[in-house]
């Protein structure tokens, strides 16, 4: 054994390889992404890795080598789960032979999502097991019991980590090597593998049986436990069971009752821990699961025990927890005397720092120019997931609509279906348009819809890290393969009108823009520049005397690297990439390449003019 | 013996390599440690913090009114962490501000004087004069050595000079070791 400091994901994805994992398929998705690539980073022989396109595709892949037998893990964000709900709630009737474990991390707060949905909930709809970790040395063992069980049930079960347990940091205990686990391979079985509704009938009653005898079997499982003594219970789970503990550590007379396995619920462990209980606290993130299955208990069994928790407004319905959160909640019911902090009411008013799209990122640029080239007609734009969502801040204000992966390309269709004025564009990234964009564009071609395709071809999948995707000609097993194209993709597909072009090239982006408003049917633009994280800066740039001081820049783009310093426009050069999209704003031509003297001395030519013509319309610009 | 450091900042300014020095430090000289990042959207120019705790803990995340020091990159952003520094704590600041994105489009009014004077009257505060280091360094990139180099001079942190120039010499990318080990020994020195 040796010590590593790793990161919660870093500490299932050393779990899941302890366990001898054969396969793992996901999708990128903050707080989950640091899972796949940590076995990548790994020595892993003989486990096959791979960012799927989408989590249903992960979630099949892995179904069928489980069929075989062998040991898989599939990771993705909550929201994922939705778009793998498909296969996995199939699969959980068919069941699997080789352990395979799903990890849905979920994300309180929200702090990086969309919705605040509880994947404990999840598994109770599916019916299958579900695992929640509180920490990440937790983690690292938990996982490797969840691919147990999963083998003694044969059954598909769900961990859910939160993001507070995935970005955590800890010491563990990690095992000197690994082997991957030897399987048997697939053995045909048309009556076992082949789903129908004689087999979902049959199996529905085996699951439901089972999960009771799982339920009894997790009242032994060794992190579902029970701490202190008295009449009045806290149940906590997952990262609120270490909030907890923080308040409670040096109280004695209170039950602190950790449930670590939700679902099946340990109903045998839980009663009998509730011996001599009056009252209990339910102190949990997301949805109310573990209190509604102690009101589901106390009815069953005729309880007189009062049950708070987010039903009775003790504990905040939405939002993530907190030390100070549950220690607030966790005083107030026992009666125990809160600890004063530092008074900052008084504070000067803090600046706002909304997310905003790096200085330099060509989404900016695409969006500048739709923006220009539509001035003046009517248009809807509809957005997607991605960094380029934050094309919806000032000055921009280029964002819509935005709803789920994908959804930008068929809303803009229903748009068009309501209001045949209106110019439809859907601004799609690559990785999106791979994981569940292409689908849309079906509908459009096939329907017959009018729209504008806008790809924002950034050539990697940047808002969760910069992971590789079909269009980058990469993958995770560490191989150079053909690029998928997105050109061809749309071509197949049969949108007649595909234009390519570079956002940092305002004017021909605005051309292009234009051209595809005035035709009919289905067009597309593919805005190709690579992603500034992933590139080195082309250089930077720099505002000569020319400037008029009328901020056209900054209240046009709103790009972090133009800054005022005192009181004068100028270029934070720490951040500027040098991508020049300023410099086609401005009206005089006072900015420049600081780069090359030869650039210097034709922009100061091509200033003058700009000087001559524009100085007047700039002056309008300053009032 | 526990420490509860909070290290804030605003995303981009490498708050992440400082919080990972310290906990590394730590553990060299045999401590547990647990610590936790800002990891997605907030990177983006947000207001980002990391958590070192060293000793025991349960939590990933300091309380508030739980932090030894508050380590801030940034005027605002110490004031935005205050309420996580325990009574006694120190808070340990960068001068020079980051004006949010925004700042240019509608001026916020943002300065960091009247943030330093409202840390000064709340709490023990040692304000490190950024400007002096970007000026003899050439780059904003050096903030988070530098305030390490404060911190361990103020004796506060429970590590001393060697323990943070063996955590640059393992934990940074070789190429740097140099350059980080010149800036820590001049901050040590401010």
């Amino acid at each position: 054994m040796r010590k590593e400091y790793v990161m919660g994901n870093g500490a299932i994805a050393l779990g899941a390889l302890a366990a001898g994992l054969n396969l793992v398929a996901g999708y990128p998705g903050t707080p989950s992404s640091e899972i796949l690539e940590t076995v990548a980073k790994y020595p892993h022989d003989g486990v096959h890795v791979e960012w799927s396109v989408n989590e249903k595709a992960a979630m099949e892949v892995a179904a069928s080598a489980s069929y075989s037998g062998a040991r898989t893990l599939v990771t993705m964000k909550q929201v994922g789960l939705n778009v793998a709900s498909d296969p996995l709630m199939s699969l959980a009737y068919v069941g699997i032979k080789g352990g395979m474990v799903i990890v849905s991390a979920d994300d309180p707060g929200p702090i990086s999502s969309q919705t605040e949905q509880d994947t404990r909930m999840f598994a109770d709809f599916c019916r299958i097991p579900v695992f929640d970790p509180s920490t990440p040395e937790e983690a690292y063992q938990m996982i490797q019991d969840a691919f147990d069980y999963s083998e003694k049930y044969k059954t598909p079960v769900l961990f859910r980590p939160t993001t507070r347990v995935c970005h955590a940091y800890a010491s563990i205990e990690v095992k000197d090597e690994w082997k991957a686990k030897e399987y048997e391979g697939f053995v045909k079985d048309s009556k076992k593998w082949v789903i129908f509704p004689r087999l979902s009938f049959a199996n529905h009653a085996m699951i439901e049986k089972r999960n009771v005898e799982i339920g009894d079997d997790f009242g032994s499982y060794s992190m579902n436990t029970v701490e202190g003594s008295g009449s009045k219970a806290v149940f906590a789970s997952g990262i609120s069971y270490c909030y907890a503990k923080e308040t409670l550590k040096n109280v004695p007379d209170v039950k602190l009752i950790r449930i670590a396995t939700p679902h099946p619920f340990p109903e045998q462990f839980v009663k009998d821990a509730l011996d001599g209980v009056t009252e209990v606290m339910c102190l949990e993130e997301l949805s109310p699961y573990i209190e509604n299955q102690i009101l589901r208990l106390a009815g069953k069994y005729h309880m007189d025990i009062n049950v708070r928790g987010k039903q009775t407004g003790d504990v905040p319905t939405s939002g993530e927890l907190s030390t100070n959160k549950a220690a607030d909640i966790l005083c107030d019911f026992l009666g125990l005397e809160k600890t004063s902090q530092v008074d900052v009411s008084d504070a000067p008013a803090l600046p706002v720092r909304p997310p905003v799209l790096c200085a330099g990122c060509p989404h900016r640029a695409s969006f500048y120019a739709v923006k220009k080239a539509m001035t003046g007609r009517k248009s809807y734009f509809c957005g997607d997931i991605g960094c380029y969502t934050l094309g919806n801040a000032m000055p921009l204000d280029m964002v819509d609509t935005c709803l789920c992966m994908g959804a930008g390309i068929t809303m803009a269709q229903g748009f068009h279906w309501v209001d045949e004025d209106g110019v439809c564009f859907a601004f799609v990234g690559d990785s999106t348009f791979f994981a569940s964009g292409m689908t849309g564009v079906v509908n459009a071609v096939y329907n017959d819809a009018n729209m504008i395709l806008c790809v924002l071809d950034n050539s990697t999948t940047a808002m969760t890290g910069h992971q590789p995707h079909p269009g980058t000609g990469r993958n995770m097993m560490g191989q150079f393969v053909d690029k998928v194209s997105i050109q061809k993709v749309l071509e197949g597909i049969g949108v007649k009108k595909i234009v390519t072009v570079d956002p940092l090239d305002l004017e021909a982006s605005v051309a292009a823009v234009k051209e595809c408003a005035d035709i009919r049917g289905v067009k597309a633009i593919i805005f190709k520049s690579p992603c500034i994280a992933i590139t080195r800066p082309s250089g930077k740039m720099e505002i000569s005397e020319k400037c008029i001081q009328c901020k056209k820049c900054i209240i046009e783009i709103g790009c972090p690297a133009i800054i005022l310093k005192d009181g004068k426009v100028a270029i934070d050069e720490s951040l500027c990439t040098g991508c020049g999209l300023c410099s086609q704003i401005c009206p005089v031509g006072a900015i420049h390449d600081a780069g090359s003297e030869a650039d210097k001395a034709s922009d100061a030519a091509c200033a003058c003019s700009n000087a001559a013509t524009k100085a007047g319309k700039g002056g309008t610009v300053n009032e | 013996m526990n420490k509860d450091i909070l290290v804030c900042g605003v995303g981009g300014q490498g708050t992440v390599l400082a919080s990972k020095l310290i906990a590394s430090a730590y553990m060299a000289n045999g401590e547990t440690v647990h610590s936790a990042e800002t990891i997605g959207m907030a990177q983006r120019g947000g207001s980002v913090t990391s958590h070192v705790r060293m000793g025991e803990a349960y939590s990933p995340l300091i309380a508030q009114g739980g932090a030894d020091i508050i380590l801030a990159f940034e005027p605002a952003e110490a004031v935005r962490n205050l309420s996580y520094l325990k009574k006694g704590g120190i808070v340990i600041t960068n001068n020079v501000p980051v004006k949010p994105a925004t700042d240019s489009l509608m001026n916020s009014g943002y300065e960091a004087q009247p943030m330093l004077d409202y840390l000064k009257g709340k709490c023990d505060c040692i304000v490190m004069d950024g400007e002096a280091i970007s000026r003899e360094f050439g780059s904003a990139k050096f903030y988070n050595i530098a305030l390490l180099g404060v911190a361990v001079a103020s004796g506060r942190l429970g590590l001393d000079e060697a323990d943070i120039i063996s955590a640059i010499e393992n934990g940074v990318n070789p190429k740097f070791v140099e350059v980080n080990k010149k800036v820590f020994a001049y901050a040590m020195n401010m």
